[in-house]
């Protein structure tokens, strides 16, 4: 074999004739502390080259290192470190953890626990459940679930609604919310607790019955307690920030603040401004609804032609309030004044609303287990234990098996257990608490060491013919909250250029009826409703036709007549078509050809 | 009789979009499916793909598939096997190593002891093959060599010398040359199938595989749609498309009721000629502009219309859609009329 080839950051620096060799002694010298230990040395066999990287941006992790089968990190190591007289970083320093990169990693075999360690190894991982990133090691018990549900419930772990930063009072963000009582679960990972994410907790721990409820919960719905909801549970805050700016045009004329007067085009009625102050902006804890004004404002015209005789230009001023968006209702949390990018005034009013948990509102566990709530039930009316335990949440036991997710079950076993101790319960992949324990435990205190409870019908006070699985599980409230989608519509506004109703739930939108939608009913055989659906509920017009060169025609209301611009005829009939097919008529016109409409009696 | 008008489609029934939905609802599950098949070697395109194929009306299917039935006296397994050699075509490639020289321009082609013998064809069937070639041969052991001769040049024209291009020419034209067999019909195999034994080989040509004597003519069938067509006609053409699609449908287990499919079938056949279903059939023929434009190459079918004045009559469901009137299928064409007499 030939010399190596030296690569530093991805440049050819030299030539070594043992690159192999070079490689272990550089990594030695490294952690005696010699190197840098930001340093990284990868060896490519194959193309033989080494590549020495000391660049920015490479993601790296730490290892133990490990040597002719045995840990750096002894036992006495371990005991100094107990008694605080070593910490991470010494650990570092001392050659026993060391950071490696993508590359790097590509030269060694890592054991996942000491006990699969052999001569060949080179690194420890520091713990087994690090093989799973920041998100996934958070949930507890990945061990026990299929893979694709620890996939979905790391994807909802970040639409979960909670503490996301504790100066939540100081921003002025878009929109962000705030869980009211966050709670941190009593099944807790390591990894858990290395993040502090107790501090910004993002769920609350539920008494779950896995049982059905008049069949309120098929699906993957649930059924809430609705007394738990009235005592605040899952509940959220949402705060919404609206801005406004004093914009500068060219031509020194400027937008102001204030309440419009009267006069002002598209003024919006005395009712809409009634919650400004003097200086036009509204005033904190005042409660708003759908389209009330927040900051008033009036802009200049947008042409100058309106420029009396005088010379002097008339002060025909435009509104452009700041309103809350229609469908939305809140107080006004606080009001900020200060100055934008540009130097303009800017106003930034901060709206709060309280989103209390309501049917369509999607929760979820943290094993991929998720469901909208599909009822409130008072907790008179639901199952109680003979302690009098009323469940939270009732969720349908058609949802475990096919979906594998045993680690849901363990943690509403151990939260259960956790809860009577008084204990958090460690949950975290590999390392965690176990069964037996939870068991022997809830034995030890009376109760079923399955966690199954007899439960008594709340609507009947008849004993449930059989045991239920009743435990606690830690519940997240997601992003999606129905009362931020829910639409309806039925009329509205449509479109400028096509008369057809608008889309989407922000502009008061119609819902599509579509190409297929449309085949459906061709197939059905039912004319009529076609047409009422893609005609008159939809872009309907009354065009005039002249019958003589069937060219659209106008009414001319100077002489109060129908005639025809093209040929002059009075020979002109009403006609009833889309105004998409007269918009398809100019469009053809446009391009100089003469589409014409032939009329004839209809009989 | 009353059975008879109960049975009976409605006036006015949209039956088109009715097949086309109860095919198209089942196929969406197909192409899911077909998902699996991928990658299985020398497999023949089913599923989508193949209904695709179907329904644009190729010229040729990916996978040209051949059942070549036999007469009473050849149903044996032997037979058939015997058969099968028969058809199946062996290039000159097969059976030689065929060389152009370039600088002597000649073409050297050395038959292969080995495979000839695997494949029947022996050095004086070879032989007498390439004495059909206008060159010269010289044989010499296994090695037949071509002298090209001058081609004798047409009034007119000049005399063409033979050149290195054309010796190329002329090695890849043997090489393609055919010892034995139908041309057109490979790598042919016996199938037992309904108690018989059969030849199934890729490739389809008819009629060169009917002129075997004992080939049943009557019960020969291809993949191949417009090789029936113009073989057999454009009703044997019909069957098929409906035979193909079906059993497309059969193999995913899916099930659509026949008639939806013979209708397709006599849509893409009634004009006499195996059309596609789409912009260059079917579709492309219609007679509403506006149906048209609206499908697909809007511009060319406006631009056409304003040229030639056409009128839109409105008989198509697509241009009352447009132009806000009701759809004369259903509800929309039936009338109902006053006796004034009484």
């Amino acid at each position: 074999m030939g010399a190596t080839s030296i690569y530093l950051n991805g440049r050819l620096a030299g030539t070594h004739p043992d690159g192999d060799n070079l490689a272990k002694r550089l990594r030695e010298r490294r952690r005696m502390n010699e190197l840098n230990g930001q340093i990284n040395i990868y060896y490519d066999r194959r193309l033989n080259e080494l590549h020495i990287v000391s660049d920015k941006g490479r993601v790296r992790r730490p290892y133990i290192v490990v040597e002719g089968g045995k840990s750096r990190l002894t036992p006495e190591v371990m005991t100094r470190l107990k008694n605080g007289d070593l910490n991470w970083h010494h650990l570092v320093k001392m050659g026993i953890i060391e950071y490696l990169d993508a590359l790097e990693e590509e030269n060694t075999l890592v054991a996942c626990r000491a006990e699969d360690m052999t001569e060949e190894h080179t690194h420890l991982e520091v713990d087994a459940s690090s093989i799973f990133g920041v998100v996934a090691g958070v949930l507890p018990y990945p061990e026990h679930n299929s893979s694709p549900r620890i996939t979905m419930a790391c994807a909802m772990a970040k639409q979960s609604l909670g503490t996301f930063l504790t100066n939540f009072n100081l921003r002025y963000d878009t929109r962000n919310y705030v869980m009211y009582y966050p709670q941190q679960p009593m099944v807790q990972t390591s990894i858990y607790k290395a993040l502090n994410l107790a501090n910004k907790a993002a769920g609350q721990n539920c008494v779950v019955a896995l049982t059905s409820y008049h069949g309120y919960n098929m699906a993957d719905a649930i059924v809430v307690n609705k007394s738990s909801i009235d005592r605040g549970l899952l509940r959220v805050a949402m705060f919404k920030t609206y801005e406004t700016e004093e914009r500068l045009y060219p031509g020194g004329q400027k937008d102001k603040i204030e309440i419009p007067t009267a006069e002002v085009a598209g003024y919006r009625g005395e009712e809409a401004y009634k919650h400004l102050a003097e200086d036009g902006i509204i005033m904190p804890e005042s409660d708003v609804g759908g389209k009330e004004v927040l900051v008033g404002k009036t802009s200049p015209p947008r042409f100058l032609e309106e420029i009396s005789v005088f010379g002097t230009v008339e002060e025909k001023k435009r509104e452009s309030s700041l309103a809350l968006k229609p469908g939305e209702q809140g107080r006004v949390d606080s009001v900020l004044v200060t100055e934008g990018p540009s130097g303009n005034r800017l106003v930034k009013v901060r709206i709060r609303a309280t989103k209390t948990p309501e049917v369509g509102d999607k929760l979820a566990s943290r094993h991929g287990q998720k469901g909208v709530i599909g009822l409130q039930v008072p907790a008179s009316d639901l199952p109680f234990t003979a302690d009098g335990v009323v469940p939270d949440l009732i969720v349908n036991p058609h949802a475990i098996p096919s979906r594998m997710t045993a680690g849901h079950l363990l943690e509403m076993l151990g939260a259960k257990a956790g809860s009577f101790n008084g204990k958090l319960v460690d949950g975290s992949a590999f390392s965690g608490n176990t069964e037996e324990e939870f068991r022997a435990s809830l034995k030890s205190i009376g109760f079923d060491e399955y966690g199954e409870e007899v439960l008594y019908d709340g609507l009947t006070g008849k004993q449930i013919k059989c045991k239920i699985f009743v435990g606690v599980c830690y519940y997240q409230r997601l992003h999606h909250l129905v009362s931020n989608k829910m639409h309806v519509r039925s009329r509205g506004p449509v479109q400028l250029l096509t008369h057809q109703p608008t889309e989407g739930r922000a502009r008061e939108g119609g819902l599509r009826f579509g190409e297929m939608e449309r085949d459906c009913l061709i197939g059905y055989g039912a004319s009529m409703l076609i047409r009422e659906r893609l005609l008159g509920e939809s872009d309907k017009t009354v065009q005039l036709v002249c019958t003589e060169c069937g060219s659209i025609a106008i009414h001319d209301y100077a002489r109060n007549r129908d005639v025809c611009p093209v040929c002059e005829s009075e020979n002109v009939e009403p006609l009833e078509m889309s105004y998409a097919f007269k918009l398809l008529l100019d469009e053809i016109k446009s391009l100089y050809i003469f589409p014409r409409i032939m009329t004839r009696e209809k009989g | 009789m009353y059975k008879k008008l109960k049975s009976a489609i409605a006036p006015y029934e949209a039956v088109g979009v009715v097949a086309a939905q109860s095919i198209g609802e089942p196929g969406t599950q197909m192409t899911m499916r077909t998902f699996h098949y991928a990658g299985v070697a020398e497999h023949v395109p089913t599923g989508l793909p193949r209904l695709i194929e179907i329904v644009d009306a190729k010229k040729e299917p990916k996978k040209p598939i051949i059942d070549i039935y036999l007469k009473k006296d050849f149903r044996s397994e032997a037979e058939a096997a015997k058969v099968a050699r028969e058809l199946s075509s062996v290039f000159v490639s097969d059976v030689a190593e065929v060389e152009d020289d370039l600088q002597n321009l000649t073409v050297d082609i050395t038959y292969s002891e080995k495979d000839g013998k695997a494949l029947g064809v022996s050095f004086a069937a070879l032989r007498k093959v390439l004495e059909e070639s206008s060159a010269k041969l010289r044989i010499s052991e296994n090695v037949i060599t071509l002298y090209p001769k001058k081609v004798k040049p047409k009034e007119g024209e000049k005399e063409k010398e033979v050149t290195a291009r054309s010796v190329r020419k002329l090695a890849n034209r043997i090489k393609d040359g055919i010892v034995k067999g139908v041309r057109g019909i490979h790598r042919a195999v016996v199938v037992k199938g309904d108690g018989e034994y059969f030849v199934r080989a890729a490739g389809f040509n008819i009629l060169g595989a009917m002129e075997h004597p004992a080939v049943d003519s009557k019960r020969i069938y291809t993949n191949n749609i417009k090789e029936i067509e113009r073989v057999f006609g454009i009703d044997a053409a019909r069957n098929s498309v409906l035979k193909e699609i079906k059993d497309v449908m059969d193999m995913q287990k899916l099930y659509v009721d026949t008639r939806h499919i013979m209708l397709i079938s006599d849509a893409m056949t009634n004009s006499g000629k195996v059309r596609s279903i789409g912009r260059h059939g079917l579709s492309g023929q219609k007679v509403g502009v506006l149906g048209r434009a609206a499908f697909e190459e809007t511009v060319k079918h406006l631009i056409n219309a304003a040229a030639f004045s056409d009128e839109e009559r409105l008989v198509g469901v697509t241009e009352n859609i447009i132009v806000g009137q009701t759809v004369p299928v259903g509800t929309g064409k039936i009338r109902l009329a006053m006796s004034h007499k009484k």
